[in-house]
């Protein structure tokens, strides 16, 4: 059973202004759990808008949203459960952050849900531990950390809840590329040892590539298509319509295969390109060890 | 969701009435206040819902948001009116009981008082629907530059104020994400007793006012970097030039004050 559904989900802000806008239209998707999806779209499409609806933050103007099958707006005094259940870190996070130490904002989001102390303590050194923040960090003020810093505690608050599905805005905005692969490699690190679900919006078709085994595209509020990375990046044509680009790699090998040069496989990382040519390389005799 | 209500209730147009010269508008509604209180009850009503009802045609705002802006003051104007009923004692007894006496006078005075808060409310509310609040204050700061020559600065509250303004919007924008965030950690700020909530605002205040100091330092910074040194010798971008319809404008109300004192004169 998918663990998030969505069925004819549309969404308005300020609706019967002058500043209508729709921001999300008639999306249906289903997530399956486990899944690493990653979701793309170009600035405005309604990404942010629709993940805020995994957890209850917005509410639907009209359809429905299920989470493991249960309609999530059919109890209204639930919504903070669904809330513990499927976490999601906003777009420049560290501005959620409040207390004195990282340790105490850690546990924010497990003190609310009622855990016990010790049940607490073990997730903040343990989520702590995931996202790369040593003990020492633990018990500075987290306003003396670097702004990647912050970031890793403000993703630790969230993956402290321990939630079924986790989502993250753009995690990787404004941080230079070695802090980028470093969140992207614990969340990975973090999806494989837990089997969490992972919705992650980003702006990089590379790191989307990398990473997700789905890719859900956004245009222009409308869901454009949900599949398979391969399947996704076949269409490159009209993602670069959609002002989007498939990674530079995958461009150079869909080139090449418009000019006659079929490799055979699908190609978006440049280290599997790597490995592809070698290895056809080694086939021929031109490559030895 | 917080962003909902709208700051200075302007309400963006392209009408004859948007595009008067701010400074007009302000004179005009400030004449138009004198109107409803002058001279004769009758007359000055009279003149006055002719002048706010047309001008309100005019400005194409929708009715419903009008109707909006006067639920606020619905409480005072049940109270006033309450109070008018009470005790006033003129004119024929109406209604009694016990020492609660409603006199004819007394229902009169208490009606000419709504109809003249509703049209008081109403015409000042078209000024801040039609006119957006930073031309608003460049209206305000050049109709009082005449003080400056008393040393009020005059141009620096102008600029606080306009600062103020430009920030209310961003400042919702960013509570509204906050909120949003501590939500997604399980917040919860709408249950408990008035100590428990006051606690939970703590994780909205104290990420806002960082934020806020941080804005207004790197605004600061921003000013000093273009040589911003206060109003002295500054001239302006987007001058306030008075055409041929404010003129028009202006014409139409000293008309109908015109009217209102011959009337007054007559009876
Ligand atoms: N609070 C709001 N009020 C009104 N309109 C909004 C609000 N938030 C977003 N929008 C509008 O909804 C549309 C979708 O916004 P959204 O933030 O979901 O886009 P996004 O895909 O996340 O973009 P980005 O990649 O820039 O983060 C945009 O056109 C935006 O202007
Ligand atoms: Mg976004």
């Amino acid at each position: 059973m998918a663990v998030l559904k969505t069925e004819n989900l549309s969404y308005v802000y300020s609706p019967g202004s002058p500043f209508e806008k729709t921001a999300v239209d008639n999306v249906n998707i289903e997530i399956e759990k486990g899944e690493f999806v990653g979701i793309i779209g170009h600035t405005g499409s309604g990404k942010s808008t629709l993940i805020q609806h995994f957890n209850g933050l917005l509410k639907p103007t009209s359809g429905k949203i299920y989470l493991n099958g249960k309609d999530i707006w059919e109890d209204k005094t639930q919504i903070r459960q669904v809330r513990f259940k499927v976490g999601l870190v906003f777009q420049y996070p560290e501005y959620q952050i409040f207390e004195e130490t990282v340790y105490k904002d850690i546990a924010f989001g497990p003190k609310n849900m009622g855990l016990s102390k010790e049940e607490t303590d073990r997730r903040v050194r343990a989520t702590a531990e995931a996202v790369g923040l040593s003990e020492g960090e633990l018990f500075k003020s987290p306003f003396e950390l670097s702004g990647g810093q912050k970031r890793r505690v403000a993703i630790a608050g969230v993956m402290a809840m321990e939630p079924e599905v986790l989502i993250l805005d753009e995690p990787t905005a404004g941080l230079d590329p070695k802090g980028r692969d470093l969140i992207l490699e614990q969340i990975k690190k973090y999806h494989r040892t837990f089997g969490t679900t992972i919705l992650l919006v980003s702006h990089s078709m590379e790191d989307v590539a990398r990473y997700a085994s789905k890719i859900l595209v956004m245009n222009e509020s409308k869901l454009f298509c949900y599949d398979e990375t391969a399947k996704v990046f076949e269409r490159a044509e009209e993602i670069s319509q959609m002002g989007l680009s498939v990674p530079q790699i995958t461009r150079v090998f869909n080139e090449l295969k418009s000019r006659g040069i079929d490799l055979g496989e699908e190609v978006y990382t440049v280290k599997f390109a790597k490995e592809l040519l070698v290895d056809i390389l080694k086939k021929r005799g031109k490559l030895h060890d | 969701m917080i962003k909902d209500i709208t700051i200075g209730q302007y309400f963006p147009g392209n009408s004859i009435i948007h595009r008067l010269d701010p400074r007009f508008k302000l004179v005009i509604a400030l004449a138009y206040i004198v109107m409803l209180f002058a001279g004769n009850v009758f007359v000055s009503i009279i003149t006055g819902a002719v002048f706010c009802i047309v001008s309100f045609a005019l400005s194409r705002i929708p009715f419903k948001l009008m109707a909006k802006s006067l639920k606020p003051i619905l409480p005072i104007l049940l109270f006033t009116s309450i109070l008018n009923l009470i005790f006033i004692d003129t004119g024929k007894t109406v209604f009694k009981l016990w020492i609660l006496k409603i006199t004819s006078g007394g229902i009169e005075t208490s009606v000419m008082m709504i109809i003249r808060i509703t049209l008081l409310i109403t015409g000042t509310s078209l000024l801040t629907y039609t006119t957006s609040p930073i031309a608003l204050t460049d209206a305000i700061e050049r109709l009082l530059s005449p003080l400056k020559k008393i040393k009020v600065p005059v141009h620096e509250l102008a600029m606080m104020m306009t600062i103020a303004l430009r920030f209310i919007p961003t400042l919702i924008e960013e509570t509204d994400k906050i909120i949003s965030a501590q939500k997604a950690r399980g917040a919860d700020m709408e249950n408990g007793n008035l100590v428990q909530k006051a606690k939970a605002m703590i994780p909205i205040l104290i990420p806002l006012f960082i934020s806020a100091v941080r804005r207004a330092e790197e605004l600061a910074t921003a000013m000093e970097c273009r040589c911003y040194r206060g109003g002295e010798g500054r001239t302006r971008m987007r001058q306030l030039k008075a055409s041929a319809h404010d003129f028009v404008a202006a014409g139409v109300t000293m008309i109908f004050f015109a009217a209102l004192i011959a009337v007054n004169i007559i009876i």
